[in-house]
């Protein structure tokens, strides 16, 4: 069965073709994605506006490479996946609607799928079928959660989230404190490796006695690294952007795997998804190595290039929503920025 | 030849088909349009299928496709004009823009001069002027109302406007001094009839870019704000 996902719900306009093996194995065909990303960059994060005019023109050309990729046409897929929500509504709207004219005109079923349930499955192009009970730690750039995946197209429920600012989006921010170009992550991870991770203690969001056990908060790390660098700045001293951009990455990696070891522990399984853009971070992939070897729990980490935004995602998880014999959306399907993790609940 | 027209610049999500016949006027097959601003992504292809579905065309024998490129308020414009190029890609056909306010003008039976406003929000409108042999002679540009009828009185005095189409015609049609004509939503004729001369030349269309006429609300960040007490 062949399944091509569309996926627009940020400033990526993502096109990926997978075909399922009856084993429930992947194959990726083609994964071909067109970013507006140099665009908002010094805007200091996403327009939503731009998002969508660069979608717009972005979704031809981007099809058209992807079918090329595959050497396929739309008449010879299966069926046809996108990302229904959560994301910018107009930004997703665009490829909701892109995706029911190319659904019409080929007379394939549509599946609107959720975006967040896509960033997991993106692990099974790699690393085949996910076992009955797992954990996700999901990082991206709008999202920070812990979620019990029991069958990705079965139940997946949210034990965990971010009650502020996500991950990526400490990264940009703590980015812009330091002077570093957006998107963050990137030259944040890079500057780290130069310097001492414990160098500053910054705090740890959420982990108090008192506090919930599974949440992050981001928002109190983010301005103690602002208070540290005007500290500085005020004394003349040069500020040593390695140790502090090292010792927030340690901050981020330590909180998030500590939070999701103990998640496992407590949910009892015994296998780690971690993915979306965050989960592209050497320290975070390092410590949760560590960690999960500690704990006797496998870990499984998609390539860089799976974990942030992306249509193979998209189609994979359409093509086990698909397996499942789910229904294909109405006709009358749109996009719903509160759309419910799993296909059809 | 046949040719499906598509628009969702204003509050109504439109769906024709129409025949485009030597030398004929447009004639309409079928249509669907229901107005209500918050459903374009929704029923537009429901609307495709069915207008479809009552001419007794299917999508293969489809010649061409016609797509409103506004202005319009930007969310709603975009669901049209990346429904027209999925669906002309699919297809492989051309896949005509046409702004807007010419498929209303084309539609709407004027005497003299003719002006056509849609709601561009935020207290502005679209419009662009269409003398009496139809061609726009003015737009389209985005003002507020009262600008626009300055500019009536003004630099556009000599083309002597005297009625005013479209879905806010009828609101500003006091301030402009113009007699309202009926024609509101932009139809599948109109949008067609606007499209003529490229669909029977067999032109290569122009690129599907929406007239948005206003740039994305973004401004760069300034110097950081402290977050410490001075
Ligand atoms: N090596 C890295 N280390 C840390 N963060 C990173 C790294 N690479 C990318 N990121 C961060 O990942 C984020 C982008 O990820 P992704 O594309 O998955 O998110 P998004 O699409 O913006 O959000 P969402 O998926 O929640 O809608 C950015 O905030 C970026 O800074
Ligand atoms: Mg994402």
């Amino acid at each position: 069965m062949i399944v091509l996902g569309i996926e627009t719900s940020c400033d990526e306009t993502g096109v990926g073709i997978v075909r399922r093996h009856a084993d429930g194995t992947l194959e990726l065909l083609a994964d071909e994605v067109a970013s507006s990303v140099e665009e908002h960059a010094r805007f200091g994060g996403v327009v939503p506006e731009i998002a969508s005019r660069a979608h717009l023109q972005a979704m031809a050309p981007t099809m058209r490479r992807a079918l090329d990729t595959a050497g396929l046409e739309l008449s010879t897929v299966d069926a046809i996946a996108v990302t229904a929500g959560p994301g910018l509504a107009g930004a997703l709207m665009v490829g909701v609607a892109a995706a029911k004219a190319y659904s019409t005109a080929s007379g394939k079923p549509l599946y609107g799928v959720n975006h967040l349930a896509g960033h997991v499955a993106a692990d099974t192009i790699e690393h085949g079928p996910l076992p009955p009970r797992c954990l996700a730690l999901l990082v991206s750039g709008g999202h920070s959660q812990l979620l019990l995946v029991e069958g990705l197209t079965e139940k997946i429920t949210e034990i965990g989230a971010t009650i502020d600012d996500a991950a990526g989006e400490a990264y940009d921010k703590v980015a812009r404190i330091l002077g570093l170009p957006y998107p963050g992550g990137p030259p944040i991870d890079k500057l780290a490796k130069q310097g001492n991770p414990r160098a500053i203690a910054f705090p740890r969001g959420l982990t108090g006695q008192r506090d919930a056990p599974f949440d992050f908060s981001f928002s109190g790390l983010k301005t103690a690294v602002a208070r540290w660098v005007e500290k500085h700045e005020a004394t003349g001293a040069e500020i040593p952007l390695a140790d502090v951009a090292a010792s927030f990455q340690e901050a981020v990696a330590d909180v998030l795997t500590a939070k999701a070891i103990r998640a496992a522990r407590e949910h009892e399984v015994d296998t780690m998804v971690i993915s979306g853009g965050v989960a592209a971070n050497s320290r975070l992939g390092e410590l949760a190595r560590e960690r999960c070897a500690e704990a006797g729990i496998t870990l499984r980490v998609p390539r860089p290039r799976l974990c942030t935004d992306n249509g193979a995602m998209i189609a994979a998880l359409g093509a086990h929503v698909v397996a499942s014999g789910a229904k294909p959306s109405p006709a009358t399907l749109a996009a719903d920025t509160s759309l419910p993790l799993v296909y059809g609940s | 030849m046949l040719v499906l027209a598509l628009d969702t610049a204003t509050p109504a999500v439109t769906a024709g088909v129409v025949a485009l016949d030597g030398d004929a006027p447009p004639e309409l097959l079928a249509e669907r349009v229901t107005v209500d601003p918050r459903a374009h992504t929704e029923l537009l292809t429901p609307h495709v299928t069915a207008a479809l579905d009552e001419a007794g065309v299917r999508l293969d024998q489809l010649d061409a496709i016609v797509c409103g490129s506004g202005p319009g308020p930007f969310t709603g414009l975009r669901v049209g004009m990346v429904t027209g190029a999925a669906l002309g890609q699919a297809l492989g056909i051309p896949v005509h823009p046409v702004s807007t306010l010419d498929a209303i003008a084309y539609a709407t039976p004027f005497h003299t001069s003719l002006l056509v406003v849609t709601d561009a929000r935020r207290r502005e409108v679209y419009w662009s002027v269409y003398c009496d042999q139809g061609w726009r002679v003015a737009g389209p540009h985005v003002d507020k109302p009262d600008v626009v009828a300055a500019k009536l009185a003004d630099e556009l005095e000599p083309i002597g406007v005297t009625e005013v189409s479209g879905p806010v015609a009828q609101q500003h049609a006091e301030l402009f001094g113009l007699t309202v004509l009926p024609t509101t939503y932009p139809t599948p004729v109109g949008l067609v009839g606007a499209a003529a001369w490229p669909l029977r030349e067999g032109a290569e269309p122009e690129p599907l870019t929406p007239l948005y006429l206003r740039q994305p609300d973004a401004v760069e960040p300034g110097a950081r704000k402290r977050v410490s007490q001075a």
